[in-house]
């Protein structure tokens, strides 16, 4: 277990490090609070109007298709190293699957879910 | 299948850990209040089933567990978009996705 | 792990699903070219798909008594009497369900092809439930059939109550889904396997971990206890069938809950014959006060749609009476039947009834609180009469498949009583709370019969779709409660080699 102690040193002084200038900067440091200080740090340039504007919803359905094809992919990664050992339905399998994927694209495609407005 | 390492930590640990997750997701889903943080609760839920799964399939050394997985990842992705394609809906008429707004029946 | 070969996969076996969803597929893009406005040609179509099932599952059933219980796919599902009895269901309610919203989405403005395309999506989910033999299988179709039903229900978009009812089924469902994936994970941790056979195996031998493997298995009656609505997870369903478009919630109320149910049963029937002590007490709990709290709390409501909700709470209930008979290994077959029964007569007489409600719901889905049945007998009196066949049904009076499906039910319970007497005290639960039923119930009755209504009511036209859907109800209530030892006959020989 050694190497876990070597580990737990490590956490420790992790924790310590970063603690002391926080403490003694509360216990030595001189307090004059003003107005500008308290206020939340920013830097660059003064935002212009509402900071909570709506993105376009393209951009949802954009994101929801892509994340759809992204894990699916999980499935083909698999098929495509163990494809020299397939039978041939495995390949069809393989294929059958790609289809309905290719299927789920020619939907959103026809109703317009890829066209940014 | 696995190499030789110098230390593995025994299966329980895993199991424990999922199990502290699974539980912190169930309180998520029953503490918060706004619908995409609930949400995120159960995707914790399901990942440490996925958690479990991976852990027990590397102790029984079966591929059984790992493949579950994929289904539990898959299914979830499914979910996430219907889940967000309802809460971009009810944003938009509602312009919030506070869960206690959701009240216009009775009981 | 074996590469399955062709033999292995036995597709022919699952033939009606493989065909239905290959269909629901095609049915999706082929939508994309039917205009707008010929969205009927849609339902047709999928009508069509499903007929195809239906006659591919006829010669399946056809044959079954010659080749028995087949495996597919590498036996991660199995093809029995119980799973093609229920694939039936599943199909018929698909079909009255389609039948139902071709008369009602044009009305209410929101006829989109999605919409019977995804009807069919739920109807392949089910069935994969009915069929499955692996805890993943089962887990696979459950999401396959919730997904949709989420969309279903937030169906009406811009309408609040629609879409707040998508948003709460959504969030409850991903979180029973949740259980029902750790309570896998724990059984597989605890036994090796997720086969449900594998998993009887192990348990009656040396378990690796029985206590994971029994929290595991209590995770799963919750996450199942979710889908079919019962105490003390039924919160969701009153505000989702209240909210959802009516022609979804009456398909949702029978196929949801029916696939919840064929994978409860099967799984713990199949899997967990070893701790059938264990879940046949927590069974019989929830059975008891599922049924105190849906009937109890039906009596007050003042929205039909709403008291249909709490009514099938109840129901749910009564087939979980069923299911805690069938801890008893010599009573299990005879209990499945009893709930494989029940679950058709109850898919029959609640999709009529519902039926009704849209038969008078005003185009903008008002008009379907209980007052608003008044006068019916009068103004409409086939859809009264209609209404008095399916509210008998439900009660449990005679003349009616709800009676046969509760014989059915409480007489099996009885048959377990002499092992052990919480079955004597569930079943005398399940007939004290078929008499309170009768409150709500024969209230729709009263206010059909006895009270005037407004003269000046109008009530949407009834187009062919929908009078079918009526007719083919009220009609197989009336048969299954007049020929019932028949198909019960038919229900248990297709169990016989199943389960």
């Amino acid at each position: 277990m050694s190497e876990w102690t070597f580990i737990a040193l490590l956490l420790v002084t992790a924790f310590i490090f970063p603690a002391i200038p926080i403490v003694a900067g509360t216990l030595l440091g001189p307090r004059k609070p003003n107005e500008m200080k308290n206020s939340t740090y920013e830097c660059g340039v003064e935002t212009v109007g509402d900071t909570w504007v709506q993105f376009k919803v393209q951009y949802y359905i954009f994101a929801l298709v892509f994340l759809v094809f992204d894990i699916e992919l999980i499935f083909l990664y698999p098929w495509a190293v163990a494809y020299n050992q397939l039978p041939l339905f495995g390949i069809v399998a393989g294929v059958v699957f790609i289809i309905t994927l290719a299927e789920a694209l020619v939907y959103a495609w026809r109703k317009g879910a890829l066209e940014w407005l | 299948m696995l190499q030789e390492t110098t230390f593995l930590a025994p299966t329980s640990w895993y199991v424990i850990l999922s199990a502290t997750l699974f539980i912190m997701g169930m309180a998520g889903v029953l503490i918060r209040r706004n619908a995409i943080l609930i949400f995120m609760s159960v995707e914790l839920m399901l990942n440490s089933a996925n958690l479990a799964f991976v852990a027990f399939a590397r102790s029984f050394m079966d591929i059984t567990g790992q493949v579950f997985v994929f289904f539990v990842i898959t299914v979830a992705a499914a979910e996430v978009a219907v889940g967000l394609a309802l809460i971009v809906a009810i944003f938009r008429t509602k312009q919030s996705i506070d869960i206690d707004e959701l009240n216009t029946m009775e009981g | 792990m074996d590469i399955p070969t062709l033999e292995s996969l036995n597709l022919l076996a699952v033939l009606p699903a493989i065909i239905l969803a290959a269909y629901t597929g095609l049915l999706l893009v082929v939508d994309l070219f039917i205009p707008n406005e010929n969205k009927q040609r849609t339902a047709l179509l999928a009508i069509l798909g499903l007929g195809a099932t239906g006659v591919a599952l006829g010669v399946q059933i056809n044959q079954y008594s010659a080749i028995g219980d087949q495996m597919a796919f590498g036996g991660l599902v199995i093809v029995d009497g119980y799973a093609l009895f229920l694939q039936g269901i599943f199909l018929l309610s698909a079909i009255l369900g389609i039948l139902m919203a071709m008369n009602y989405l044009p009305r209410r403005g929101i006829e989109r092809g999605e919409y019977y395309s995804l009807i069919l999506f739920t109807t392949v989910g089910s069935m994969f439930m009915a069929l499955a033999n692996d805890l993943m299988v089962v887990f696979v179709a459950l999401e396959l059939l919730s997904i949709p039903l989420y969309v279903l229900s937030a169906f009406i978009r811009d309408d609040p109550g629609s879409e707040e009812a998508g948003m709460k089924y959504f969030l409850l469902g991903a979180f029973s889904s949740a259980f029902f994936v750790y309570g896998v994970a724990l059984i597989y941790g605890g036994t090796g396997t997720t086969s449900l056979d594998g998993v009887a195996a192990v348990l009656a031998g040396e378990a690796l971990n029985l206590p994971l493997a029994l929290v595991g298995m209590g995770l799963l009656l919750v996450g199942l206890g979710f889908k079919v609505a019962a105490f003390p997870f039924h919160m969701w369903t009153p505000d989702v069938y209240q909210g959802a478009p009516t022609a979804a919630t009456g398909f949702m109320s029978v196929g949801a809950k029916v696939a919840g149910f064929a994978a409860l049963i099967r799984v713990l029937v199949t899997a967990f014959p070893g701790a059938a002590q264990a879940w046949g007490l927590l069974v019989i709990a929830i059975a008891i006060l599922t049924m105190i709290l849906g009937n109890v709390t039906a009596i007050s409501q003042s929205n039909a749609k709403r008291m249909l909700a709490y009514s099938s709470i109840a129901h749910a209930g009564y087939i979980l009476v069923a299911l805690s008979a069938a801890q008893f290994p010599e009573l299990a077959q005879e209990a499945s039947s009893a709930a494989l029964f029940y679950m058709l007569t109850y898919t029959i007489t609640n999709l009529g009834a519902f039926a009704v409600v849209m038969a008078i719901e005003k185009d903008d889905g008002s008009g379907v609180e209980i007052e608003d049945f008044a006068g019916l007998a009068k103004s409409r009196p086939a859809v009264a009469l209609m209404m008095l066949i399916f509210m008998l049904s439900l009660t449990g009076l005679p003349v009616s498949a709800g009676m046969v499906g509760k014989f059915f039910v409480f007489g099996v319970a009885i048959n377990a009583a002499s092992q052990s007497v919480w079955l004597a005290i569930v079943a005398i639960v399940g007939v004290l709370t078929s008499v309170v039923s009768a409150f709500y119930y024969m209230r729709i009755v009263y206010m059909m019969y006895m009270r005037d209504g407004d003269e000046e009511a109008e009530y949407p036209a009834i187009k062919p779709a929908l009078g079918t859907a009526l007719a083919v109800t009220g009609i197989g209530t009336l048969v299954l409660g007049f020929l019932p030892t028949l198909l019960f006959d038919a229900a248990q020989r297709a169990l016989i080699a199943g389960l």
